[in-house]
């Protein structure tokens, strides 16, 4: 493995006690330039985990709360206007970027905002860039967003629409820590403290380059006849919905390919589908049973188990 | 396309391997010549020296087509036409310069497989030319493949071979038959060993030596004692002192009536029925057991009951026979006959005439006289052997007095001697005495070492009787056959002597093959091909028929290999590398490790190897190997050999 990349997961599991399979996952999407959704319960380490991945990955970081009064300019940037001055001939609008200009995101409680200001946010995650009065602007790079989901049944939430899911890469969820761990959080010092003594293992090149070796991940014909299977079972079965997007299947291989890549190996096995799977399919997929209540974890599980490896 | 120096030698050694059996019956020098050209272009082609120029090839055809005219007096015709065309084969081999050359080669040997046939239609012959044919196969995918390797070759060759098996059934069953032999050529006479139209000293036990076949035999019923096993062959009737022969020939029709009368059988008893198929012997004698009644080809029966075919038996016949085993035989015979039956050389064998004069003297009737003939070589140290001693000018005064040692034909001919001597009608009968029963087959063989000649006596009364001197002396060689009379050093033919039970059991299993080959394979003439379609449904069968069945077949067949390959075409190929993982695979469920469907290599070693940590090493390693031909896309023959080897080797 990449001794940098090493360093990186080693640092970040000093602070996020007892998840190392979330940190890989959230660093392998981060590596596949895919944006992040976490969604759990507040308090569980959601914020400090991404705080600790910008830290560490050396990145700028904004955090953006979202309310349900949140418009879009809240985040985009606004131009205001310039009264002639000493620095300035003349009058003019000067844009103010919003928050959304960084390199690392966090949306906090996305699902509070309305529609409106969350489709903003959604579409900024898609182009890399956003259209503000007619000009265009780009998003730094790498641009990353984790955004943060409470479980949709809380009161005074607007649930994502699938489409926009769509657009994270991948949904984890936290979880509550083991007793261990929670042992260890309780004694240890406070977690802000060791967030802000954090060191940047990483240079931004640095992750770009290795956002570009992923893309030379091999991928054989029979691992790709693998990944159609999955996506083939999850249309022709009655289980589901409706089956997997082409998308989700290019995010799969993808989150697969940072995955091979995160453990050092330069081609995909079935396994790195495999335990990436729940991750990119879980908010995908919903049962035909009970739409409301369908758990996409199990879902994926079974869906592993139902399609024999070619 | 390149002429490569392999390729060169796979068309040396087609074009060697189909004129090899040839060898034996080639002239020597046209032999040696072949040979030496053989080994001629087999140096220049190791050597890449160039070719010999044209007007020396042109010389030496004309030299070999010369010698060829002086040798034979023709070029048509087998011997001249096989040599001829084995002589331009090789002499082809030394202007092999362009693709076309060696095209023209391979069907050159193509064509010189079939001239085997026209010497010998045995099993061997068939496997070795399908051998050859299989050479020039791979010889001639190699020619149009070039980079391939031996073992590819080989495998293409087969494959084609293999492919080819439906339509030669069909072309066999199908291809309609005409009259004679598969590869017969008239003018082209068999030259088998049997019996003659004459009996001399030592004629007998020459034959014997031969294990060949005469003839198989499949009895209806119950077979007849060995000893009753007679197969009736020429009669012989006139004697010069050395030599035993019919001087009026088998059927001499001009003195019918006054000097012949027709053959007559009463008091007929005994009946058995059986099928004789008989080898070519290339002479008229159909052999049937004493004395038959009926059968089902057309032949005659002639004034001594020898039972002859319209034509020399040139090709293998099946006959049934009805015959009647106790018999009166022409109780009336024609005063002609009987007095050539007692006619001896003058002046030859005086002791023999004396000795048999006083026996007509002091005993009265003629059976007397025979038994006491018989007792005499009973009792006067009489021995059966393959190697009698020569005798000279008075063979049976030498024979009675002197050596006393001989073969069944030096007791007919003296037994005959002595009857006629004292005045009794005698002859001498050859043919074939007892059978072998094949287990297997569950047939009788009947070999050229079972030949045998007896002799029959005129009595009143009785008519002709048939009387075994050799029984008087050896009566082992009639209840047991030949190697149960002589003793074990003798120089019977292998096959003829007892063996070991394994030896025997194989030999049986050998015969009762050649035995089927003969009747399906090589019987399958127009009759037979006619009963089969008949038996599989089809009905009055004509050539038309047949032919259009011949066709059709050929284009279902044809068609199913082209829907059959375009399926391949369009399959995706099985992965060899997942090949040998899923053999792994099997190995481990054998052990009760199933890997299910859905799990991952890696996962599955993982477990694997918590189950069976002490083969840890060779788990990972195949997993390792597998995972990098199947995922990492490494593609290359070494690797997939190493895991070949590393799932062949994996033991748990």
């Amino acid at each position: 493995m990449n001794p940098s990349l090493h360093n990186v997961i080693a640092q970040t599991e000093q602070v996020i006690l007892g998840k190392p399979h979330q940190i890989r996952l959230a660093l392998a999407c981060l590596l596949a330039r895919g944006h992040l959704l976490i969604e759990d319960l507040p308090g569980v380490g959601k914020t400090t985990l991404a705080h600790v991945l910008a830290r560490t990955l050396g990145l700028q970081f904004q955090r953006i709360q979202f309310t349900s009064d949140m418009l879009p300019a809240d985040i985009l940037g606004v131009s205001v206007y310039q009264r002639p001055g000493a620095d300035s001939t003349s009058g003019d609008f000067k844009f103010h970027p919003g928050p959304i200009f960084a390199q690392m995101i966090l949306a906090d409680e996305v699902n509070r905002a309305t529609p409106k200001t969350q489709s903003a946010l959604l579409e900024a995650m898609e182009e890399q860039q956003v259209t503000i009065e007619g000009s265009t602007r780009p998003l730094p790079v790498p641009f990353f967003v984790i955004a943060t989901q409470n479980p949709t049944n809380q009161i005074g939430t607007f649930p994502l629409p699938e489409s926009q899911l769509d657009r994270f890469l991948m949904r984890i969820q936290l979880g509550y820590p083991d007793a261990q761990a929670e042992r260890n959080l309780l004694a240890g010092v406070d977690r802000r403290e060791i967030v802000a003594k954090l060191t940047p293992q990483m240079q931004a090149a640095e992750l770009f380059a290795l956002q570009q070796q992923v893309k030379q991940v091999h991928a054989s014909p029979a691992l790709l006849d693998y990944v159609q299977a999955i996506l083939r079972h999850t249309r022709e079965s009655a289980r589901f919905v409706h089956g997997l997007s082409p998308r989700a299947g290019l995010s799969l291989l993808a989150a697969a390919r940072a995955w091979a890549l995160l453990h050092g190996r330069t081609a995909v096995i079935p396994e790195d589908i495999q335990i990436v799977l729940p991750g990119v399919a879980s908010h995908r997929l919903q049962s035909v049973q009970d739409v409301q209540l369908s758990d996409g974890d199990k879902l994926a599980r079974e869906l592993i188990e139902a399609v024999a490896i070619p | 396309m390149k002429l490569t120096a392999p390729l060169v030698y796979g068309i040396i050694a087609s074009i060697l391997l189909v004129s090899a059996p040839h060898a034996e019956h080639l002239p020597l020098w046209v032999a040696a010549l072949s040979t030496m050209m053989l080994g001629w272009r087999l140096y220049l082609a190791a050597s890449a020296n160039p070719l010999p120029p044209r007007w020396l090839l042109l010389t030496i055809t004309l030299a070999g087509v010369g010698g060829l005219l002086i040798e034979f007096h023709t070029l048509f015709g087998r011997e001249a036409g096989v040599t001829l065309l084995i002589l331009l084969a090789t002499l082809k081999l030394l202007e092999l310069r362009t693709a076309r050359d060696a095209t023209v080669l391979i069907y050159l040997s193509n064509f010189i497989i079939i001239t085997n046939f026209f010497y010998s239609q045995s099993i061997a012959t068939a496997l070795f030319m399908l051998f050859s044919l299989l050479v020039i196969m791979a010889t001639w995918v190699h020619m149009h493949t070039g980079t391939l390797a031996l073992k590819p070759r080989l495998r293409i060759a087969s494959v084609l071979l293999l492919q080819a098996i439906p339509l030669t059934l069909l072309l066999f069953v199908l291809f309609p038959r005409v009259q004679g032999p598969l590869w017969g050529m008239p003018q082209d006479a068999y030259s088998r060993s049997g019996l003659d139209d004459t009996m001399s000293p030592g004629s007998m036990s020459k034959l014997s030596l031969s294990d060949a076949v005469a003839f198989r035999v499949a009895f209806k019923d119950a077979p007849p004692l060995r000893e009753q096993m007679y197969w009736r062959g020429p009669v012989l009737w006139d004697y010069d002192g050395l030599t035993w022969k019919n001087r009026d020939g088998p059927t001499s029709i001009s003195g019918q009536g006054v000097r012949t009368r027709l053959p007559q059988l009463d008091n007929i008893a005994s009946p058995v029925d059986y099928t004789v198929t008989l080898e070519p012997h290339n002479k008229s004698w159909l052999f049937t057991l004493e004395m038959p009644t009926q059968l089902t080809i057309p032949a005659t029966l002639t004034y001594d009951f020898q039972v002859l075919s319209k034509a020399p038996v040139s090709v293998r016949l099946r006959y049934d026979v009805h015959s009647q085993l106790a018999y009166r035989a022409n109780a009336e015979e024609t005063p002609y006959q009987l007095q050539r039956a007692v006619t001896l050389p003058r002046g030859l064998n005086p002791r023999a005439r004396q000795l048999a004069t006083e026996w007509r003297a002091n005993l009265g009737d003629d059976e007397a006289v025979m038994r006491a003939a018989l007792g005499y070589f009973n009792r006067e140290g009489f021995i059966y052997t393959l190697e009698p001693p020569l005798l000279g000018a008075n063979a049976v005064d030498d024979f009675l007095f002197g050596s006393r040692q001989g073969f069944c034909e030096h007791y007919a001919s003296s037994f005959v001697f002595l009857m006629r001597a004292a005045g009794i009608p005698a002859r001498v009968v050859t043919g074939y005495q007892g059978a072998e029963f094949n287990e297997l087959g569950g047939y009788y063989i009947v070999r050229q070492s079972d030949a045998h000649a007896w002799a029959e006596v005129w009595l009143q009364e009785r008519g002709w009787v048939r009387i075994d001197p050799t029984a008087a002396i050896a009566p082992s060689r009639i209840q047991g056959g030949l190697n149960a009379a002589l003793p074990d050093n003798a120089a019977l033919p292998f096959l003829a002597r007892t063996q070991l039970p394994l030896l025997l059991r194989l030999r049986f299993n050998l015969d009762a093959l050649t035995n089927q080959w003969n009747q399906w394979v090589l019987g399958y003439n127009t009759e037979r091909q006619f009963a089969f379609l008949t038996r599989l449904g089809m009905e009055d069968v004509t050539w038309q028929k047949m032919a259009l069945n011949l066709l059709i077949g050929v284009a279902v067949l044809v068609a199913l290999f082209a829907l059959f390959m375009l399926r391949r075409l369009y399959t995706p190929k099985p992965d060899p590398a997942q090949a040998l993982y899923l053999r792994f695979c099997r190995k481990l469920a054998r052990a009760g490790l199933v890997r299910a469907a859905h799990e991952g290599p890696q996962d599955f070693a993982a477990r694997v190897i918590h189950g069976k940590p002490e083969r840890a090493g060779a788990i990972n390693d195949i997993t390792a190997r597998y995972l990098a031909l199947r995922y990492a896309g490494q593609d290359d023959a070494f690797a997939l050999r190493e895991l070949r080897r590393a799932v062949a080797a994996f033991k748990l």
